[in-house]
């Protein structure tokens, strides 16, 4: 059996909801007085599991609740839901930033975070003091910074601006000194989240391979919190989904990614029969939005799909549009293309229908969703809503090869051959 | 690394269990020993970063004491004619101003070493005992150079035979670790009640003003009646602030005593500061 790096027993966080001002002292003084006559805290009972869509009962939420897991050594472990699932909880939790309501983690070894690079920079010095600075605070003694600080330098790439004020640095510089920093500390087990947004392509590769480097070449844990599911499939063995603030799985990372998707929005249909149930605020009220197939009864990739909006303007004279963004749930996007629905401020108040095609061929099996934006002069956001509906195109079986073939696109091309 | 491993995997023992609840004694001392570098990076980083982009430097921390000096010579004691117990005024009032802006610079800072922070501790973790102790050393080299002020006009009024310092004056360090002891101590204290309850800052801002005029900076407790003096000498500073004087100016009324009354509060303070910032830094990012 292999070793256990990290243990997390029925771990919880409970946060409180809204402002935190008058009626605390109140609270704290009941809690006060439950505890000196031995009682339980009265407050830690009438927290609801975390859905923040609905309205709630009470001021008090559970981040996360009851989880459990155990993380082996070497492994490295992609940490996946959606917003609000608690993945940003559970790494706070896990790099000692707060502490838990209920439940422990065991630890065996050093944890080092990259909750956020570049944590303590100080614009006016120079990026030499600050990777000393930097490198101490996430924990490093100045002997080991001193022995990595050519391997830091040389990984950021900002040789020739090490005696440079950090705040004459490019953004790209500076992030990447921050990265540099802190994928070099010595530690048994790493907690990365979502810094990999960061820097350019090249850089973002060079990231990727120092994680990979560090969970499989140096036999180090890694925890790896991130929306992209392609980087989490790539770079993780093991995976862990959370959902509302509950481990939903824990598996393989390919399995933990396959159940996120299709936990996905694929209601392909919405509509509603009154402007009173619209979802939508004080500008726009969204009736109906489809994506239907335009040939036959099912989306596939030779089906086309027709895509109809139906929606309220409360605005009139203004230059409104409506821009469709179509992403996959891995979160590439797909397009972004927008209508103009009136240029001469000329809107009116009132329903609007706007329709299109995606023609067949052109779209991939997968998993997609739409976000939707309003604008005034293509400028101004009025309105956006994002997952209204999504949908999956289902796989096509063309010649021998049943398998989904990669890409985002497949189009039917005109092969020309002599 | 390869032999950490073994030895955990030998032992099969955690080597850190994060836990909601945790004694009010579980102070890891040995952590923040381990965290020195970091203390000495803050202070490093302070020392470079406070001037950059200023004309005149280091001469500020001149400006402070001198202008204040000579408000207080005409104010206090010109217009107001309060005594100095017969050492010359400037020497007098400025003993009081640079210990006291040691002293209120610290607690000032340390007070606020939460909300200032806020940034860096909810990103990382460190022990948060490490950034009072920097803002208190960060400190001295403010309290040095306007140090360095004062015994340049001691050694004026010596040549000039209008002082004599004694032996008092060796006692200069240990005064200066009680007053950091103190400001690091109400400092704890204060920053851990403003975490929850941001109407301390405001009654820090205030109290720190009339707790001046509870300490002998702008007069001698020689100058006060019987009562009076018995109240002004439970203050810990009073201790310290006349020892100084004695030391290097010859004047006060002032015994081993009140000293070793002070290092006894004061390390009361420090112990009670540093377990309550103890308990309230693992749970205050949820608070602040």
């Amino acid at each position: 059996m292999k070793n256990i790096a990290l243990e997390v027993e029925s771990l919880s966080k409970q946060y409180r909801l809204g402002q935190v001002g008058t009626g605390t002292l109140s609270h704290d003084l009941n809690r006060w007085w439950h505890k000196i006559r031995g009682k339980e805290d009265p407050y830690l009972k009438i927290g609801e599991s975390n859905d923040r869509t609905k309205k709630g009962d009470s001021d008090y939420v559970w981040a996360l609740k009851d989880v459990n897991f155990k993380i082996e050594q070497g492994d490295a472990v992609g940490i996946i839901g959606r917003n609000g699932a608690g993945k940003s909880t559970l790494l706070k939790l896990l790099s000692k930033v707060t502490k838990p309501t209920t439940g422990n983690i065991k630890v065996k070894g050093r944890i080092a975070s990259l909750l956020e690079v570049g944590t303590g920079f100080h614009p006016e010095m120079t990026g030499r003091e600050n990777i000393f600075l930097n490198g101490a605070i996430l924990g490093m003694t100045r002997r080991e910074i001193k022995r990595k600080f050519d391997e830091i330098v040389d990984f950021a790439g900002v040789e020739r601006y090490i005696d440079t004020p950090v705040k004459r640095y490019s953004s790209g510089m500076y992030v990447r000194l921050a990265f540099a920093v802190a994928a070099h500390l010595e530690s048994e087990i790493l907690i990365v989240d979502e810094v990999l947004a960061v820097g350019d392509a090249e850089f973002q590769k060079k990231c990727l391979g120092k994680m990979g480097d560090v969970s499989k070449g140096e036999g180090r844990t890694v925890l790896f919190v991130s929306h992209n599911m392609a980087s989490v499939k790539e770079l993780c063995n093991s995976g862990i989904l959370l959902q509302n603030g509950q481990l939903a799985f824990q598996g393989t990372a390919l399995e933990a990614v396959s159940l996120y998707q299709k936990g996905a929005n694929t209601n392909n249909h919405y509509e509603v029969s009154s402007i009173e149930e619209a979802v939508g605020n004080d500008n726009i009220k969204i009736l109906h939005f489809s994506a239907e197939p335009l040939n036959g009864d099912f989306l596939t990739i030779s089906s086309g799909i027709k895509v109809t909006l139906k929606f309220y303007n409360n605005k009139p004279n203004i230059n409104l549009d409506a821009t469709f963004e179509l992403r996959t749930t891995e979160e590439v996007p797909v397009f972004h293309t927008g209508a103009l629905i009136s240029t001469n401020k000329d809107s009116r108040q009132g329903m609007y229908d706007v329709s299109f095609e995606i023609p067949p061929n052109l779209l991939n099996a997968g998993s997609y969703y739409f976000k939707l934006i309003f604008g005034e002069d293509q400028r101004y956001a009025l309105y956006h809503k994002d997952g209204l509906i999504g949908f999956e195109i289902e796989n096509e079986i063309l010649g021998s090869n049943s398998n989904v073939l990669p890409g985002v696109i497949r189009p039917d091309l005109k092969f020309n051959i002599i | 690394m390869i032999e950490l491993d073994k030895k955990y995997t030998e032992e099969n023992e955690w080597t850190e269990v994060i836990e909601p609840q945790s004694s009010l004694l579980s102070l890891n001392l040995k952590e923040v020993w381990r965290y020195r570098d970091l203390l000495l990076l803050l202070v490093k980083r302070d020392f470079v970063t406070y001037f950059k982009q200023t004309v005149l430097g280091p001469i500020w921390f001149f400006v402070n004491p001198i202008f204040t000096t000579v408000m207080y010579t005409f104010v206090f004691g010109n217009l107001a004619g309060l005594s100095t117990d017969g050492a010359p005024q400037v020497a007098f009032y400025l003993s009081g101003i640079v210990l006291w802006n040691y002293f209120s610079n610290s607690l000032n800072q340390t007070a606020g070493v939460f909300t200032t922070n806020a940034n860096i501790f909810g990103k990382v973790y460190f022990p948060r005992l490490i950034m009072p102790l920097a803002v208190v050393t960060s400190n001295l080299m403010q309290f040095g150079v306007q140090f360095l002020l004062f015994i340049g006009v001691v050694i004026f009024y010596t040549l000039s035979g209008d002082l004599m310092p004694n032996a008092w004056v060796l006692m200069t360090p240990f005064l200066i670790i009680l007053m950091a002891g103190f400001a690091l101590g109400l400092g704890m204290i204060f920053s851990s009640m403003t975490t929850k309850y941001k109407d301390m800052t405001m009654l820090l801002s205030f109290g720190i003003q009339l707790f001046m005029y509870a300490t002998p900076i702008i007069y001698p407790v020689s100058a006060m009646n019987e009562r009076l003096r018995d109240i002004i000498l439970l203050n810990p500073l009073t201790a310290i602030v006349e020892c100084f004087r004695y030391g290097y100016l010859g004047v006060g009324n002032f015994n081993g005593d009140m000293l070793i009354y002070s290092t006894i509060v004061i390390a009361i303070l420090l112990i009670i500061g540093t377990l309550v910032f103890n308990k309230v830094q693992k749970g205050f990012m949820d608070t602040i």
